[in-house]
């Protein structure tokens, strides 16, 4: 069988202040994998570390993070092993990312065509002509009106959900294996967040790249991804196809976080709240990190981590409870 | 008689151009809409960026003059009250906002937030205040020993509980809530919600409820009003409504809404184009340039909210004549 397209093994960030005392486990010992052409939703709080991961995958963490241990494999290759030249070569190219903000990733004084042409006057040494050429397609390719005209144009002249489609663009400017969006829609409203995702998927089809969406909402992923990836303090918890994590969740968190959002189709009903609150990812409380919170909490969960335990086809979940279930 | 009636209330902003400040025509912020909060209950507004929600919480808060149409508090119009009146009437209808960050002066004591609409609106002794500082507390489910610390030293549910209590604390009959869990982690946005029911419940408020998140608006509303550009285009009980929609905006927008369950599919109505210019909105029924249904009279006549089966809405689709 091939190996997936993307592969983290054990892999684990930290933060470590000026002086090298203080050290912050933004992400633990998180293993995933994803196949090309599939959509993985990392779920999370804030602080769960689900940013800090996406940024280890691009190697693009500040200067306080560290990778510290674990392995980063990607389309065959160790991330891990490259270069920072050579990882300017992947990012952009193989891997691309859309941040949070999509409007403000946009530089106001370049025009479009610049802009989506600078990708790949980059890294495919294109001419500036052939380069245009090839944004006016994309423009076309992401359903903008009269691309030979907009390419001209600048970021202020488009209406939002145009801006939304140019970074759209610009992020398959190099027809990447695979996409990551960083909260895409937070902020937006509702019918723009649904033509967004709509794009995104479109994208996907036509150009068979894997997605990764990076969220707390778990609408998106309900609507968007094939496998989630559930992260609470930096670990990851739980992990599973996706029908299977919303019919048969089996993490304490994983279940709560599900019965507290509110239903369009069930208004009476009480949520189910979570006591206490995300904790803060410099000070975490020791042993299964969610034991402060959790209803089911054993004396066990108290002083030692739950390691993963597979719970299902591919499912699997790092749980006290599940014991005696194979190690995953 | 509901506790609070808008009546073809109407917010325009006059629109200076050039140097001169010539004429520019005016913003529709609101445009001639009517509508109940009942005493106990929860109006939800929902409706996308610019469709005038925020301009009718400030008319609600008498933060903004209306210029036109009046807003009736237990019978007595707003418009005309001066002095007591209208102290009264503010310290009847209060807020709670989106960023429990933004929204608390960093540099005062838990206490003194909390007790600032009591002191400055009330002569109480240091022994009452304290008091009810500690009553306040405990209704939002915080310590008492909260009182003397700082802003800062809480978390974001802990902060929009201490903004909960300080618009409890005047007694009022009205909280205008806007988006008041959206800047929350999600495992915490289900206490605030549930502690705005039982709030609801035990004192008997009233809530005006602002929200981007449809499910949300619709677990809290008895009744939803769907506002696009300036005018209501339904309003009805919330279930009703969520479920059953008629509008074709109000359809689209709920299609919009993520789905709770991956096998959860509903047909989506993707609408063309965006939101028009609140400035100068298109003539008839302001949604005929986006409507997947429009008619020839949809250009021209402009639809009133008129009752349909069991809520008001504003579309020929269901207008007596049409049928």
């Amino acid at each position: 069988m091939a190996e997936p397209l993307l592969v983290l093994d054990k892999l684990s960030t930290h933060y470590i202040s000026a002086r090298g005392t203080r050290v912050t486990r933004a992400v633990q010992d998180v293993s995933l994998t994803l196949d090309a052409g599939q959509t993985l939703g990392i779920v999370g709080e804030s602080g769960s570390g689900k940013t800090t991961l996406a940024l280890s995958i691009l190697r693009l963490l500040p200067p306080a993070a560290r990778i510290v241990s674990g392995q980063l494999r990607f389309d065959g290759e160790d991330l891990l092993a490259k270069s920072p030249n050579e990882m300017r070569r992947i990012r952009g190219k193989k891997i691309a990312m859309i941040l949070q903000d999509p409007m403000a990733s946009l530089n106001p004084l370049f025009t479009v065509g610049d802009q989506v042409a600078e990708p790949i006057r980059v890294h495919e040494g294109a001419s500036r002509r052939s380069a245009w050429e090839r944004a006016k397609g994309l423009l076309a390719s992401v359903r903008i009106a009269a691309p030979e005209r907009r390419v001209r144009e600048h970021p202020h002249e488009m209406s939002g959900g145009m801006r939304q489609r140019i970074v759209g663009a610009i992020a398959i400017s190099c027809e990447p294996r695979l996409l990551i969006a960083d909260e895409p829609t937070t902020s937006l409203d509702v019918t723009i967040q649904a033509q967004y995702l709509r794009l995104l998927r479109e994208i996907q089809q036509t150009h068979g790249l894997a997605l990764i969406f990076i969220t707390h909402n778990l609408g998106i992923v309900a609507r968007m991804c094939d496998t989630v990836a559930v992260m609470y303090a930096g670990r990851l918890i739980e992990s599973g196809p996706v029908r299977r994590i919303f019919d048969q969740p089996s993490h304490p968190y994983t279940r709560a976080l599900l019965e507290s959002i509110p239903r369009l189709t069930d208004t009476d009903a009480r949520l189910t709240a979570i006591d206490g609150q995300p904790p803060d990812p410099a000070s975490l409380p020791s042993g299964c990190a969610f034991h402060p919170r959790c209803l089911k909490a054993l004396d066990r969960c108290r002083v030692e981590a739950p390691p993963l335990y597979t719970v299902g086809p591919q499912h699997s979940a790092a749980c006290w409870l599940e014991e005696g279930a194979p190690l995953a | 008689m509901a506790l609070l009636e808008a009546r073809s209330l109407q917010k325009h902003f006059p629109m200076k151009r050039g140097l001169f400040g010539r004429d520019g025509g005016s913003v529709r912020a609101v445009d001639d809409i009517s509508f109940d909060i009942e005493s106990g209950k929860t109006l939800g507004v929902v409706g996308e960026s610019g469709c005038g929600k925020t301009t009718t919480a400030k008319l609600v808060l008498n933060l903004e003059t209306p210029t036109g149409g009046e807003i009736r508090f237990d019978g007595r119009v707003l418009n005309g009250l001066d002095g007591d009146a209208l102290k009264s009437y503010r310290r009847s209808v209060q807020a709670v906002f989106q960023d429990p960050f933004a929204s608390l002066d960093p540099r005062m004591r838990v206490g003194g937030i909390i007790a600032e609409p009591l002191t400055t609106n009330e002569k109480l002794s240091k022994e009452e205040v304290k008091r009810r500082i500690d009553k306040l507390l405990d209704v939002v489910g915080l310590p008492a020993r909260s009182a003397s610390l700082f802003p800062h030293e809480f978390s974001g549910g802990q902060r929009q509980r201490i903004a909960i209590a300080r618009s409890l604390a005047l007694s009022p009959r009205i909280i205008v809530l806007d988006e008041p869990v959206s800047a929350l982690d999600v495992s915490i946005r289900a206490q605030i919600l549930n502690l705005l029911r039982d709030l609801q419940r035990e004192l008997g408020l009233s809530y005006l409820f602002i929200a981007h998140d449809l499910a949300a608006v619709a677990h809290m509303s008895h009744t939803i009003a769907v506002m696009y550009l300036g005018k209501i285009v339904e309003i009805g009980d919330a279930k009703v409504i969520a479920t059953n929609p008629k509008h074709p905006y109000t359809k689209a927008l709920f299609s919009a809404a993520l789905p709770s369950h991956p096998d959860e599919r509903r047909d989506e109505i993707i609408l063309a184009g965006e939101v028009p210019s609140p400035v100068n909105p298109p003539a008839g029924c302001r949604f005929h340039p986006r409507c997947p249904v429009v008619m020839e009279r949809c250009h021209s006549d402009i639809p009133l909210l008129q009752m349909s089966d069991d809520r008001r809405v504003a579309c020929h689709l269901y207008s007596a004549t049409a049928g």
